[in-house]
């Protein structure tokens, strides 16, 4: 099966501008994988000097699979007809990723500690938490279906 | 292939993740695991060597594995972390959880 993922990528004219990637991924998760991978090749080709190559490898890399394994399951309840939307901005001193699904959107202030003890064993409840330690900036918009995530060459 | 199953001579099952440990593979590990257990596999080490990335729901799989093989008398060790990885289990105390060890020898020699 030939895979639906084509990334987009605009470069904008002028000394320093954001170069814009984008990638619309339909919510099947085995699609996760490929779509990280497509998107932490181009961001580290387009601009190799805003993250550090373990930024991309980990923070970035792994941060990404979260936010779109949620955004398919959470926003688009694995609904294949529903794409999420990537879109990524590469600076020269930061990465901006935002991920946006076709949902409702939630309140991400009321989930659980999952490092709780009487959490800790629990099999789920972990995507944001790992989330928000690994980005250095974390936002949604108000409706709770665009997670923004900013990270920064350090 | 991403999950390599390999049985030593004393009967430790050995698990190598190669590529990463997605919401888009887990439960491949997981059937590989549970047939072992069927076949009458107890001792498991799952070694993360070349193992990229693991995400929230890779790390949830290895916590109902882990559960699943206890219940059975069984006992599960992960090895071969990265300084990544290892960060990851820390940051989610998955640490106090799991038996961890350095390489899978060591795993192996542990039990």
């Amino acid at each position: 099966m030939t895979s639906p993922l084509r990334v987009g990528v605009r470069r904008p004219d002028g000394p320093e501008p954001d170069i814009e990637l984008w990638l619309h991924v339909p919510s099947r998760l085995d699609l996760v994988g490929e779509a990280v991978d497509l998107l932490t090749a181009q961001t580290e080709r387009e601009r190799r000097t805003a993250l550090s190559a373990r930024q991309l490898r980990f923070h970035f890399r792994t941060a990404l699979a979260e936010a779109l394994a949620n955004a398919m399951t959470y926003g688009n309840r694995l609904d294949p007809e529903k794409d999420v939307e990537v879109r990524i901005h590469v600076g020269l001193r930061h990465v901006r990723v935002e991920v946006t699904d076709a949902g409702d959107g939630f309140d991400p202030h009321a989930l659980a500690d999952p490092t709780a003890p009487e959490n800790v064993e629990r099999e789920q409840g972990r995507g944001l938490f790992v989330i928000r330690h690994l980005a250095d900036e974390v936002t949604f918009n108000a409706k709770g279906n665009r997670l923004c995530l900013v990270f920064r060459a350090h | 292939m991403a999950f390599t199953v390999t049985t030593d001579k004393s009967g430790v099952v050995v698990v190598a993740v190669d590529g990463q440990l997605i919401v888009g593979n887990r439960q491949d590990l997981k059937q590989k695991v549970l047939d072992a257990l069927e076949k009458g596999g107890r001792k498991f080490v799952i070694d993360f060597t070349r193992t990229g990335y693991i995400d929230s729901s890779g790390l949830g799989v290895l916590v109902s594995l882990s559960k699943k093989i206890r219940e059975l008398g069984g006992d599960l060790r992960l090895a071969g972390l990265n300084e990544d990885l290892q960060t990851l289990f820390e940051l989610t105390k998955l640490d106090t959880l799991f038996s961890i060890t350095r390489t899978p020898a060591e795993a192996l020699a542990a039990f």
